[in-house]
Order: structure tokens, then sequence, then C-alpha cells
């Protein structure tokens, strides 16, 4: 008879930045089951937004996730947009996309460090955030604040950018290559990670769809799904790019994925500077009339979808936020089954599960003394010390 | 029925169409059919047989459920993402009133697990034979039978007391009690 | 002085606590230890348990599942410590106030289990790092003078 043992973790663990409650449960160092309870961070913005106008929804939304923060406001204002039957200029459009990217790169920065910093990596993870303040101080130079952006609106954008604001755009993204270079580069040729990330947390590509799983995590299983290819909105289908994916569904994909499209972001954004035209940033719109809508955006994790319902008043009847980790989180159901206790920080980490989008804690507990075995952070040391283990084979 | 519906025969045309059409007699009316968006009314006791047949299409995968009250009852709409082309078509179930309940389709597609305990939460949709129906985004301390996102629930007068003040350092349930 | 107040005053660790925020608060909270900020100048450390706090770094707007939470994760910090409340959220729920899934705000809350803590606010949404490391030069000050 195998002894069946639940290990908690969370809610409040000092690495990923939010409450979220995982029960593992393991049996000796395998985990066989998977549990996630949610409500850590549930704050009933779908109700909220019914008691705000359409032009008011954008900075709640905006604030359901802050590393989404341009890619949840621009899916609401797609779906409002959709119902309205509203023609955005196409600076604006251009503008939209500008922001948009710059956010993927620091989100995908983001995770590399965190991922690193799991491994036991301080060095990359150091590295990345560096690297990463460029680009946060090009979003502060273009929308005034680093993180809640409020350029979108319904029927265009709010700010117009200057030549000079374009080009500091443009250079700090030039400049983000080398860096980006260097830590792909290190990523691809260090065999410890090689050991520690192949063939871990392995999702198929029939566990993609059957969960429904979108963004890095599935094109890391080798599903080239991307709304910004797919359903083409902003100025995406007018630049040269293309969907990086990534064949085995393990960790190391995932990784690569994301750091890959750090240089398809460089790319779509220096076109952007480069073919941006001039004009008028924003479409007028008189009222929303009745009818429903959809919109969805390919956001750093992956789509985010957003529907909308107006009645023809001011305010929205429904407005239903789904984000990326809602669909990805689940997804450890299929991936983290028979790993070992020191791979499924990583695995939990490699799809950047973002709980204020979600919402959630996570812990080790003994099944029957329900005494704490682990909590996140003994998790992480676990996982350091493995690679350190591997290091010095 | 919303009060906007669109003109009562909608052409079929194009991917969407197809797809819609491939949904045979689980279609009750279509209210949306364009290149890229699509939607149609499908019959409420028939949603597993739909969802199954919509993931066995090439390309599918569930997007995500909205559930909205309306005056007849709870209306479910699922979203079904297509990749390619990149299209959205939504399929609308009602579960009328009073029961509210429609059959669970996640034992088919396991992504309708968690928005369908979403949707029980906070619509009070019953889903019958879901595989585990336990509470998923409202607190522990929120009573049974309040659902925030029915209309008359209103979000400042309507809330529940708050749970207790902390008093020991130990919160009861986090420790594996989330059975 | 006591022992304990001067020993807090020469380096303070901190555990941070999310209550439901929007993530914003807690990637500049992050940010403070990377390159550029550098917090650990001034020998703050982010630690992995409130049992090793001397700061807690509160951010979000306390929802109803996260209140006795934190309540107990204050209750487990060894006294004498700090709260940084961080951001709109935490000062008075924002934009959220009126949503259904609020708990008490988080000076209130903390207030619930110790009348007498030690609450700072930082405001902003999210506060930009400098303020934030302002914020924790005036912890700094205040255990001075206590």
């Amino acid at each position: 008879m195998s002894h069946r043992t639940v290990v908690n973790i969370g809610p409040f663990h000092p690495l990923q930045e939010e409450a979220e409650f995982f029960q593992l449960y393991v049996d000796g160092e395998t985990v066989v089951d998977v549990d996630v309870r949610l409500s850590y961070n549930h704050r009933g913005i779908e109700k909220l937004d019914e008691s705000k106008t359409f032009d008011q929804v954008p900075f709640v939304v905006e604030r359901v996730c802050g590393i989404c923060s341009a890619s949840h406001p621009l899916a609401y204002i797609q779906a409002v947009e959709e119902i309205a039957r509203v023609r955005v200029p196409e600076r604006a459009l251009y503008l939209r996309t500008i922001v948009n990217e710059l956010e993927r790169l620091h989100s995908h920065l983001l995770w590399v460090g965190l991922a690193g910093h799991f491994l036991g990596y301080n060095t990359v993870f150091m590295w990345a955030w560096k690297y990463r303040e460029p680009v946060m101080d090009a979003l502060e130079v273009a929308t005034g604040s680093r993180v809640n952006y409020a350029n979108c609106k319904v029927g265009g954008v709010r700010r117009d950018m200057t030549a000079e604001q374009l080009r500091m755009i443009d250079r700090a993204s030039d400049e983000l290559r080398a860096p980006l270079e260097m830590l792909t580069n290190a990523v691809l040729d260090d065999p410890v990670l090689h050991a520690r990330l192949k063939k871990v947390g392995v999702l198929t590509p029939e566990a993609v769809k059957l969960y429904g799983a979108v963004g890095p995590t599935a094109r890391g299983s080798g599903v080239p799904i991307d709304v910004r290819r797919d359903d083409p909105y902003a100025a995406y289908d007018r630049v040269d790019w293309q969907v990086i994916t990534a064949p085995h569904g393990d960790v190391f994909s995932k990784a690569v994925v994301r750091l890959l499209e750090c240089f398809e972001s460089v790319k779509i954004i220096r076109q952007c500077v480069r073919d941006i035209p001039r004009g008028e940033i924003d479409a007028k719109v008189e009222d929303i009339p009745p009818g429903e809508g959809v919109g969805h955006v390919e956001a750093p994790r992956g789509e985010t979808f957003h529907y909308v319902r107006s009645d023809g008043s001011n305010r929205p009847v429904r407005h239903k936020v789904r984000a990326p980790s809602y669909n990805n989180i689940p997804t450890f159901k299929a991936s983290c089954i028979g790993l070992e206790i020191p791979d499924v920080a990583i695995t939990l980490a490699s799809v950047d599960p973002c709980y204020s989008c979600t919402e959630r804690m996570c812990r080790a507990v003994d099944a029957e003394t329900r005494k704490p075995l682990y909590n996140f952070a003994e998790l992480v040391r676990l996982s350091q010390q493995k690679t350190e283990r591997l290091r010095k084979s | 029925m919303t009060d906007w519906d669109r003109q009562p025969e909608t052409p079929l045309l194009g991917f969407v169409g197809e797809v819609i059409e491939s949904l045979g007699d689980a279609v009750e009316a279509v209210e949306q059919c364009e290149a890229r968006r699509g939607i149609a009314r499908i019959r409420p006791d028939r949603t597993v047989e739909v969802a199954a047949k919509m993931l066995a299409l090439a390309g599918s995968r569930l997007a995500t459920a909205t559930g909205i009250e309306v005056r007849d009852g709870v209306e479910v709409l699922y979203h079904w993402a297509f990749e390619p082309p990149g299209a959205v078509v939504t399929l609308k179930a009602l579960a009328v009133r009073p029961e509210v309940v429609l059959e669970s389709v996640a034992n088919v597609v396991p992504a309708a697990n968690w928005i369908e305990r979403e949707m029980h939460d906070l619509l009070g949709v019953g889903f019958r034979n879901h595989p585990d129906m336990r509470r998923l985004v409202l607190d522990d301390s929120w009573p049974e039978g309040v659902h925030p996102l029915r209309k008359e629930f209103d979000q400042v007068l309507d809330r529940p007391p708050l749970p207790p003040n902390q008093t020991s350092p130990d919160v009861p349930g986090d420790r594996g009690g989330a059975e | 002085m006591a022992l304990t107040t001067w020993a807090l005053r020469k380096s303070l660790w901190v555990y941070h606590v999310n209550t439901g925020a929007c993530n914003n608060c807690d990637i500049e909270v992050l940010e403070l230890l990377t390159p550029r900020y550098d917090i650990e100048r001034f020998g703050m450390v982010l630690v992995g348990s409130p049992r090793h706090a001397d700061v807690l770094a509160v951010t979000g707007v306390c929802t109803r599942q996260a209140m006795p939470r934190l309540q107990e994760v204050y209750l487990q910090t060894p006294k004498p410590c700090v709260v940084l409340a961080i951001g709109s959220c935490s000062l008075e729920q924002g934009i959220f106030t009126e949503a259904y899934h609020m708990g008490p705000k988080v000076d209130e809350t903390i207030r619930a289990v110790d009348p007498g803590a030690i609450i700072l606010y930082v405001p902003g949404c999210p506060p930009k790092p400098e303020a934030m490391i302002d914020a924790a030069v005036k912890a700094m000050e205040f255990l001075k003078t206590l």
C-alpha cells in the first residue's frame, strides 16, 4: 500500500508574487495529483464592470493583472469596437502594437529572471531584470507610467507618441538584442539547464487541445496558435514576424519559445516605429449600440479573452474576462503528474502562472497528520539543490 | 431570448457557417454568421453532444464559457476558438428557471472544468454530472446560495458578513483541508 | 530602547504578502532587489517566512479569503514589526472599493488583531520603486524613535 501525502504550496510564498493555494498529492517523491484553490485574489471585477461606464471599464480591466495591463484593456476595447463597428485609425493601431510588444518584452524577461531564480541561477535573475529596465523606461516615456499604461480607449488611443519618444523606443529595443542573445545562448549552451529542464513537465499537444492551453504553453508543445497571426488585430498583419514554436512540450521548450519571442517582439517594434503613418489617433464613438462582441488578444502568457454584451445603455450588461493562466494552470494536472518534488517548482513556473488574472496558495502537508512538509520556499530550495548536484556531477 | 435578436434567418456562409451547419438539428437559431465570428443558439439538452462534436473538429479549442442572467434563466455561452482560421464561434444554451441546470461538458472537454465551477459559484448554474463540483473562486465563509453575478445581488448592499478575525496563528482548512 | 528594537533598525528583513493585488505592486517590490534599485544596500532582504521577518510588505485590496490569512501572517511575525501597506489598493482599496469580494482594508484587518500595529502607507498605483525605498528608509528612521 503506497503512502499518499499532500503537499500544500501557498497561499503566501515569497517567490511567485501572488497568493495561490496548490496541493500536491505525493507518493514518496513522486507527484500523483495536483489540486488548486482559487479565491485569494478574487476581487469581483466582472460585477464591478457592470457598474462602470464603457469608458471607465478599461481602467478597471487594466488592473486585472499588472503584467498584462496593455492586453486586457485592448481585448475589452476590441470587443466593444466589434459591437459599435468602429474603424480605428491606422496610427492608433501601430501605437497599440508598440505598447503591447513592449509589454511582452518586459513580461518574458521577467519570466526568464524568475525561472533562473527557481533553478538557483540568481545571476540570470539579476541580469534579466537589469536588461528589463530599459524596456520599463521606454514604457514610462511613452505612456507616463511604468506599468499601468492607460493608452487604449474605445476608438483609438488616448495619447500620441512624438518622434522623439518613438526614437527612444526604437533605440531601447535595438539595444536589447545583444543581451537577449547572451541570455539565449547561456540557456541553450548550459548542460546543467539541459539536464534540469529537458523532458521535465511534458505537455503533449493532445493535452493542449483538451485543456485549451494558450500562448507559450501551447507553442512550447508544437501547437502553433497565436491570436496575433490567426485573428490579426492592431497592426500585426502589417509587419513581418514569425510564430515561434518548439516541439517537445517540456519546460526547456517553453523557455526557448519565450526567449525567441523576445527577438520577434524587437523586430515588430522596430518595424512599427519605421512604418507608423501620420494621422488621427482616435475615431469618434457616439453610442454603443445593443449587441455582443468578442475580443481576444495575445497577451505575453497567451490569449486573453473578453466578451461584452451591451443593451444600448452606457454600461455593459455583462463583461466576461478570461485570462490566459485560467486555461494554463489546469494543465498542471497533465504535466506535473509523475514528476519528482524538486522539479515541481520550475514546472509550475514554466506556464508563467499569473494568479491575479486567475486569482489564488502552495504548501506540502502530510495527508494523515496534516502537518506541513514543504512550503514553496523549500520547494525552490530543493530545486536549487538539485541544480547544484547536477552542476557538481 | 435577448431583445435585440438579429434577423431571424442568417445565411450560413464561410468557415463559421460550415461549423454551425455540422452541428445539425442541435442548432435552434443562428444569430450571427460572419467571416470570423458566429453566434448560434443550441438546444440546452444537447450541450454534451455538441461539445464533443466541436472538440473533434480540427483546430478547435474551448476558449472559455460565459454565464449571463437573462429573463428566463441563465444563458451559458460556450466560446469555441478555431485556429486556423482564427474564428470564434459562440454557442448559447439557456438554463431555464427555476432549476437553472445544464448537463456538464467537463467530462468531454476538461477545459470546461474550472469555468463550470466558477459559473456554479457566481451564477448558481447547476451542472449535472460535473466531475468535481467544489467551490472555486468564492471564499470559504461565503454563504451557500448567494450568487454575486445574479442581477438582484447588489455588490455593496448585499455583501455577506465578513469571516471572523483570526486570533490564533492557524487557519483551519489550509492544512490539506480543501476537501 | 529595548534590545529587540535596537537590533531591528540595523537591517530589516521583508516578507511580502499579496492579499489580492493586480501584480503591479508585486513586481515593483521584486524590482527593488534587482541591480538598478538594489535595496540590499540598506541591509534589506526578502525572506521566505513571516517568522524571519521584521517588515511585512502588504500589497493588494485584502479580499475576504485573504483577510484571515493576512491576520495569521501578521500574528506569526515576531514583534515589533512594521507593516508597509503598498499601493492604492492596500490603502483604500482604490478602484475596487465597491466590489463584492472585498474584506476590510489592510490597516483595519491588522488593527483588528493588534490595535497598536505600526503601519506605514505607500500610495501610488503602483508606487514607483523610489517611493518604496523612501518608505523603507522612513521605517528605519521611525524605528530609531521607538
